[in-house]
């Protein structure tokens, strides 16, 4: 039983769905260490998997489609970016009407083009790198040869290295800290917000490419709730790019675990609350104190 | 400024023009850009808007759909509202009000043949209870130990989808379905349709009239009692409040909880007037509207109430578009409706400073 459950199959389970949560937990790391809160990741992600697949589908090009759902990410969190930084409105709420917008546009244009209220027609997906070992399973070996994968860690590892170790990512992590010290020193409060909220809006973006390539087609809601997953692991790793993506490889195994207990029949919702209780435990103090940037969802008003 | 001590005021600072001129903007100007798409469409925007009108406000029948989809974005905007009031801000109406809902049917299969008398009070009590003890979870939460009440409701909506789903499909379960079995007759609420013919056919039921009591009782509550007013004060200032001697932590929890129960009475309309059992994914994002519903309805009571009329009519409107415009038109201009509602408050306030800046200067010239 055991061996059966951590199977090689298993890993390739656990990997498979904490790409996406790691992506899209990387952006909410970028665009709070900014400043601005981001619960529109949910949203973004969403129209970042319809870009991609309708990129893909009348391309014929998976590469084009990758740079589709980056673009339909930027777009997205471009409203939320003008919104939250420049109107300076409630930036919990406009991630809700964003999330709610990109429920509706993608269904209505997911009817539009492909008459139907579900699902687009079929994609295809990435081409993989041949690594040349476990041929003898070609799903985990097109899986770990995922140019994605590979890419998904490479961002985690220079995340950590570029909002803690260079210019970019001080002034960054400033003007979400403290924005009335950034803005006397000359850093613009503005320029860096934005810069955060659309790293954010590429990345989850990227998420949503991911989850409509795994599964070679749009189907509606399909980014179900990860965009909150990815925000509570971002919680649950402090805002800190190799925490979140820590906390993301927990949130996927523990899924992975629930899906094979599913297929044994057993009840999988406990399993399934893990991420949110465990957000809930860590935001209470009970493990270490889970601390957000000072600044972090206030908008900033420039002294007049 | 002077103008304003003569009791002189000009229009723009008069603050009913901010209660009710931004949302309507924001309404005309959703439709103007939903319009853009049903353009894109084929259609004739003024087509599919007077189809969206008349079938909604045309006939009874509308009216009695159009009140159904009211009643729960009644319960869910005043839950919102009233947490709004003491500076909390509720995304867990979605988890409250699913836990509710689920209170009140679990008591409703246990107590067969009560009087309904007992029954129907019992009832709504039990969701109140449960909704209540949803939002009681965040707000002591955060009392306690600062934690933030959007992300812990945000999280407890999830695991309340998890524990209701957890029991719907292993423990009380009707096989086939996603539903439990079947309240107690007796815990039923009559339909409209029972009593008005011309209702005929449409769910709407005496929830309705809760959910009216509800927003009597939340305006009471906030603008005629002491509770209400150190919930207001919390609200607007907590430093002051817990300078002049008003609890915090206090007014935080008793918020939340107060919010919770009215999510939580959501139940009413589903459980005990519609179906008459609980199903899992009967509400889909309802709560989620509760918040763009306060917000249109500028937190007041009676705003709520107004504003999930429209909701209630947008929604039951996208259904009848469906076969010119995809129906997620409505979900499009809802979505708009709330990003020009706190774009416009915003810049709104900026044009009035500057405004009265300028007549002030001019007044000082």
């Amino acid at each position: 039983m055991i061996s059966q459950i951590f199977s090689l199959a298993f890993l390739a389970q656990t990997i498979r769905i904490t790409v996406p949560y790691s992506l899209a937990s990387l952006g909410g790391v970028y665009s709070e260490r900014g400043g601005v809160v981001n619960i529109a990741l949910e949203g973004i992600i969403l129209n970042g998997a319809f870009c991609a697949t309708v990129g893909t589908y009348y391309t014929g090009s998976p590469l084009f489609g990758v740079v589709c759902g980056i673009a339909g990410g930027l777009l997205t969190a471009l409203i939320h970016a003008v919104v939250t930084i420049h109107v300076k409105a409630d930036q919990i709420i406009s991630g809700i009407a964003i999330n709610l917008f990109a429920v509706g546009i993608t269904k209505f244009v997911l009817e539009i083009l492909f008459h139907s209220s579900s699902n687009s027609d079929r994609i295809p997906g990435l081409p993989h790198i041949h690594l040349g070992f476990i041929e003898n399973q070609p799903d985990v070996a097109r899986l770990l040869g995922n140019p994605l994968v590979l890419a998904t860690i490479l961002i985690v590892v220079a995340s950590q290295f570029i909002i803690f170790k260079t210019r970019f990512g001080l002034r960054l992590r400033a003007v979400g800290e403290n924005p009335e010290a950034a803005d006397t020193v000359g850093i613009s409060v503005v320029l860096y917000r934005y810069l955060g909220v659309l790293i954010s809006g590429a990345l989850a973006g990227l998420a949503g490419a991911w989850l409509a390539f795994d599964q070679h087609s749009f189907t509606d809601g399909m980014s179900a709730g990860r965009g909150y997953i990815a925000l509570a692991a971002m919680i649950v790793g402090k805002w800190n790019p190799m925490g979140a993506a820590a906390a993301c490889l927990l949130f996927g195994f523990a899924e992975s675990l629930q899906i094979q207990l599913q297929g044994a029949g057993m009840p999988t919702q406990f399993i399934q609350m893990i991420p949110y209780v465990a957000t809930i435990i860590v935001l209470a103090g009970f493990i270490g104190k889970a601390v957000a940037p000072g600044a972090d969802g206030v908008p900033y008003e420039k002294e007049k | 400024m002077a103008d304003v001590k003569n009791g002189n005021r000009h229009w723009l600072e008069h603050p009913a023009t901010q209660t009710f001129l931004i949302p309507i903007l924001a309404v005309a100007l959703s439709f103007a850009i939903g319009a853009i798409f049903i353009v894109i469409v084929g259609q004739n925007p003024f087509e599919v808007y007077s189809t969206l009108f008349s079938q909604t406000l045309g006939t009874s029948y509308g009216i009695g759909q159009l009140l159904f989809k009211t009643t729960p974005l009644i319960f869910a905007g005043l839950s919102v509202a009233l947490c709004f009031r003491a500076g909390l801000f509720n995304i867990g109406a979605e988890g409250q009000l699913q836990i509710g809902a689920f209170a009140t049917a679990l008591v409703g299969m246990y107590t067969m043949g009560v009087p309904p008398v007992i029954e129907i009070p019992l009832l709504i009590l039990a969701g109140m209870i449960g909704g209540g003890l949803w939002g009681f979870i965040p707000g002591y939460l955060k009392a306690k130990t600062g934690a933030h009440e959007v992300i812990n409701t945000i999280m407890l909506n999830f695991v309340a989808a998890a524990l209701v789903s957890y029991f719907v499909t292993n423990v009380y379960n009707v096989p086939a379905t996603v539903h439990t079995p079947p309240i107690s007759p007796t815990g039923r609420l009559p339909r409209f349709d029972a009593l008005f013919s011309g209702f005929e056919g449409s769910p709407v039921n005496f929830s309705i009239l809760i959910a009216l009591l509800a927003a009597v009782f939340v305006w009471y509550y906030i603008d005629r009692t002491r509770y209400g007013y150190e919930l207001r004060v919390v609200g607007l200032n907590p430093k002051a409040a817990e300078y002049g001697g008003i609890s915090v932590a206090k007014n935080i929890i008793v918020s939340m909880t107060i919010g919770g129960a009215i999510a939580g009475l959501v139940g009413t309309n589903f459980v005990m007037g519609y179906k008459y059992y609980f199903e899992e994914g009967f509400s889909i994002g309802t709560g989620f509207m509760g918040i763009a519903v306060a917000l249109l309805g500028n937190n007041n009571p009676f705003g709520v109430i107004l504003a999930a009329l429209l909701f209630g009519m947008l929604e039951y409107g996208g259904l009848v578009i469906n076969t010119m415009v995809p129906k997620e038109l409505v979900s499009i201009l809802q979505a708009i409706v709330i990003i020009f509602v706190i774009s416009s408050n915003k810049i709104f306030r900026r044009i009035l400073v500057n405004f009265l800046k300028k007549r002030t200067l001019s007044v000082n010239d």
